[in-house]
Parts: C-alpha cells; structure tokens; sequence
C-alpha cells in the first residue's frame, strides 16, 4: 500500500479567506488521486467550502470555476479521472481559477 | 446611555456603524467579508450581540456568517472555529451551514416543484442565494431565511444546519410563481411578537403569504393588489409584493410597498387598500414603520420601475402620520438636485430610540440617519459600495 501523496492546491482569493489559509493549501491524498478525491480531501479539511467549488447535494462543479493540471484545463474532464503524475506528485499545484470578474 | 448599532449589507462588503444613545457620532468598522456580497444582516433581540449575515457570491455560491459577539468576530456556524459539532456524524456534509437544500423528503416535502419561468414556461426550482434572514424572536439560535427561488428555510441550531419549510414552496400556486428581474426571491418575513405561530413572508413575483402554524401551512393573503402586468384583476398570485411591515404592537395592521401602490391590511392580510394618496409615485421598495407610533410610515418614491432613481433627482422620504393616504416630503438634510440612486427593500429600517431614528441606506453608498422622526437627515457614510440592506440595534 502506498502511503498517501502530498497534493498542493491553489484556491482563488475569496476561498483562501473563507478557509483563512495563506498561500497553497498541501493535502494528503490517497491513490488514485482524482479531482473528485482532492476536493473530498479539501472539503474534509476545510469544510466552510463545501458548497463553495461544487454543488452539495449533486457535487457538480460551480458554473464559474475552472480547473487547471500541469497547465492543461481539465475543466470538462471527469472528476473520476487521475490526474497527470505533475499534479499526484505535488511537482505542480491543481489550479482551482474563478471566472474573470470585469466591470 | 444607550447606543444604537447599524448593520450595513452592500455589494462588496458589510460594515457596523455605532453611535450612543445621541446619534452624532459614529463609528465605522469594515468592510466585513470584503468583496463579497452581503445581501442582510440581522441581530437577535433575544441576544444583541448575536448576529447573522449571508454571504453571497455568484462564483462560490452561499456562505452563512454568526458573530457572537456584536459583530467583532465571525465563524461559520459548524464550520473551524466555531466550538460546535463540526460533523452530521455521516462524514459529510460537514460545511452544512452553506447548505440549502429545497426538502424533496416523502415526509414533509415534495418532488421538486417546478415555477413559472420569465417565458411562462415552467422552470425547476434553483437554489441561488439568501435574500433575508429574520432570527426568531424568543430563541437566539433559531433564524428564518428567505432565499432565492422562492422558499422558507429555518435553522433550531444557531445556523448550523438549515432545513426547508416545505409547505410554502409546495402550495398548490407554486407553479404560477414567477421571477421578477431581481429573480424569485422571498425576501421579507415579518413574525409577530405575540403569536409565535404567526409568519407573513412576501415574494417578488408571488405575492404575500401567511402562515398561522409556524410555517407548516400557508394561505395568500393577496385580496386587493391590482397589478397591471396580470390580466385578471383578483389573482390569488404573481403580484410583485416589494416589502411588508407592521408594528409589533399591532400585528394586524399591514403595510406594503408593492412594485407600484402603497397598500395597507387591517385585518392581517385578508384584505388590502390603497393608501398611495398624494406620493408623487406610488413605485419604491422598503417601507418602514415607526417605533413608537403604529399609524406613521415611512416610504422613498422612485420614479418608476423602469426609471430606479428618485422623482426629478430629488431624494425624499415620504412620512404618513395617518397610516397612509396623506404624506409629507421630508428633505432636509437630503440631496434636492442630481439625485439618482435607488433604496432598495432591506435597506430601511428604524431604532427604537426616543426620538426615533430612522436609517436608509441606497445604490450610491450613503447611509442616510434620521435622530428626530426623520424631520432631518445626515449621512453617516457616502462612499460604501451599492448598500442593499441595513438593519438597527439599540443596545443597553
């Protein structure tokens, strides 16, 4: 059995605030590392975001977020997917970006 | 001495104003989850220093906010840092404070129930956000919200969890509600201090509805609004109801601002009239009644529900002494010329102060206070963002 990854997280600005963090978050993620298992992960250590990326009850993704892996977007790829090895050895940080607010 | 504290919701932001018992000077602290929307903010009157805020944004959806100490510290209620439970012990949710969720149990909801859409066809409830949260008042830890679309949730546990009161939603007129622009929201709810039981809430483009078993029931209580977008004069629904208030001491006695007309109930809803009388537009949203004088009433006249800003840049608020019917302009101290802002519905309300004290906050930032009735006027403040609500406290 291999021990759990360390899977580093960038949220947007009003997530790191709301889960009062500064700079990357570093999470413990068992294999297969997944979207969906990286956000259980968040959520389990940061549960004032629940709610805040994905849907509670369907656990869709928020309409204006978008996800980002080894500078691919993954956006649209299944949560159930694993992530490329960049992402589940912690060599690069999984992009939570929210959409661009103009005005 | 007394003093008074204000709880401002804008666009981007909250922010506390507090003054003493006077009303001259204040203090301001914020903006509270800067860069957020704070649709309201509403203390307990069983415990003022328990206060709940909504936290809203279109990108990370709903967040529900408690101080528990008059608004110096926030948490998340069952969330880190509050020293409740932070597990339902069924490993999630554990954020369940943000959780709204329309009831769809065999139990006490229903399948979820569709509304109608801006086209007239029908549109499946969707959760958007909390317009409105009323803390109950005989328990600090229980509060009402009123949320987008159109529904009555409860907390019992200090916001930790929210569960639907499903009989509104589930009336059988549901499916001929529809949305305003500002979408179908539930944004008032009135409780009367000597029934418990008793609940009046209103919804843009519903109407006002009245519950006499603590939300279980719910009956329209529309009886007299005459709106000219719906072809049949005695709709029992779709009216775009804008605001509600009454005087605690005369839970019977109604006033409403509706999207156009002034309207008032003498008999707890069951029947409206107008009281529109000499306003020089009868359009607005919030009305306010005083604390001390159950037959004065405060509106702001907008010029029209397509023009938001006040009639000829002048920005006035209107007072009845006679509950309705005949109205005074009050404008000193209030901008006369090149006035275009809006006040919107949460965004009056009055202290209990003598004299009272009536504040309004508007699209342009400024928070306008009133020591003496409202026969005179001073911002607070001017620069906050676009303000959406203001609630009062008076403290001891």
């Amino acid at each position: 059995m291999t021990s759990p990854a360390t899977i580093r997280i960038v949220l947007p600005h009003h997530l790191r605030t709301l889960a009062n963090v500064d700079g990357e978050v570093a999470l413990a993620v068992a294999a297969p590392v997944t979207r969906s298992a990286i956000l259980d992960a968040l959520e389990d250590r940061y549960p004032m975001l629940c709610g805040t990326i994905r849907d509670h009850v369907t656990r869709e993704r928020r309409p204006k977020l978008r996800f980002y892996a080894n500078e691919e977007d993954i956006t649209h790829e299944s949560p159930d997917l694993p992530l490329p090895a960049a992402i589940c050895s912690g060599a690069k940080p999984l992009l939570i970006v929210g959409a661009i607010s103009g005005g | 001495m007394p003093g008074v504290r204000i709880l401002v919701g804008t666009k981007k932001g909250a922010f506390i104003l507090t003054a003493d018992g006077k009303r001259k000077k204040w203090t301001v602290s914020g903006p509270h989850f800067a860069g957020w929307e704070i649709y309201h903010l509403k203390g307990s009157t069983v415990d003022p220093n328990r206060i709940y805020a909504s936290q809203t944004s279109s990108w990370f959806g709903q967040i529900i906010q408690r101080s528990d100490d008059g608004g110096r510290t926030w948490h998340q209620p069952g969330s880190a840092g509050d020293p409740g439970p932070v597990s339902d012990g069924n490993g999630m949710p554990k954020g369940a404070s943000n959780k709204f969720v329309y009831d769809t149990s065999a139990e006490t909801g229903k399948p979820l129930t569709t509304h109608q859409w801006y086209d007239g066809t029908q549109h499946p409830w969707e959760f958007a956000r909390v317009w409105h949260l009323e803390p109950s008042l005989s328990d600090a830890d229980t509060v009402y919200a009123g949320v987008e679309d159109a529904a009555l949730f409860r907390t019992t546990d200090g916001g930790q969890s929210w569960h639907e009161l499903a009989g509104l939603r589930g009336h059988e007129s549901g499916p001929r509600w529809q949305p305003g622009a500002g979408g179908m929201c539930l944004h008032t709810i009135v409780l009367d201090a000597g029934n418990p039981d008793r609940i009046f809430v209103a919804i843009s483009a519903a109407g006002a509805f009245r519950s006499e078993d603590g939300g279980k029931t719910w009956r329209p209580i529309n009886q007299g609004l005459h709106s000219q977008y719906i072809p049949d004069p005695n709709a029992e629904v779709g009216h775009c109801v804008h605001r509600i208030a009454i005087h605690p001491t005369r839970p019977n006695v109604l006033f409403m601002q509706k999207h156009w007309d002034v309207m008032r109930s003498d008999d707890s809803g069951d029947s409206w009239h107008e009281v529109s009388g000499n306003l020089p537009s009868d359009f607005g949203f919030p009305i306010a009644v005083h604390a001390h004088e159950p037959e004065t009433i405060y509106v702001v006249p907008i010029q029209s529900d397509s023009l938001h800003y006040p009639p000829e840049g002048k920005l006035r608020v209107y007072r009845s002494r006679s509950g309705g019917n005949e109205w005074e302009a009050l404008t000193k101290g209030l901008p006369q010329k090149d006035c275009y802002v809006n006040i919107l519905r949460d965004a009056m309300a009055v202290d209990t102060l003598e004299p009272c004290g009536i504040y309004f906050g508007t699209t342009g930032g400024q928070v306008y206070a009133s020591a003496d009735d409202g026969d005179s006027w001073t911002a607070i403040v001017r620069d906050l963002p676009a303000v959406l609500s203001v609630e009062t406290q008076v403290l001891p």
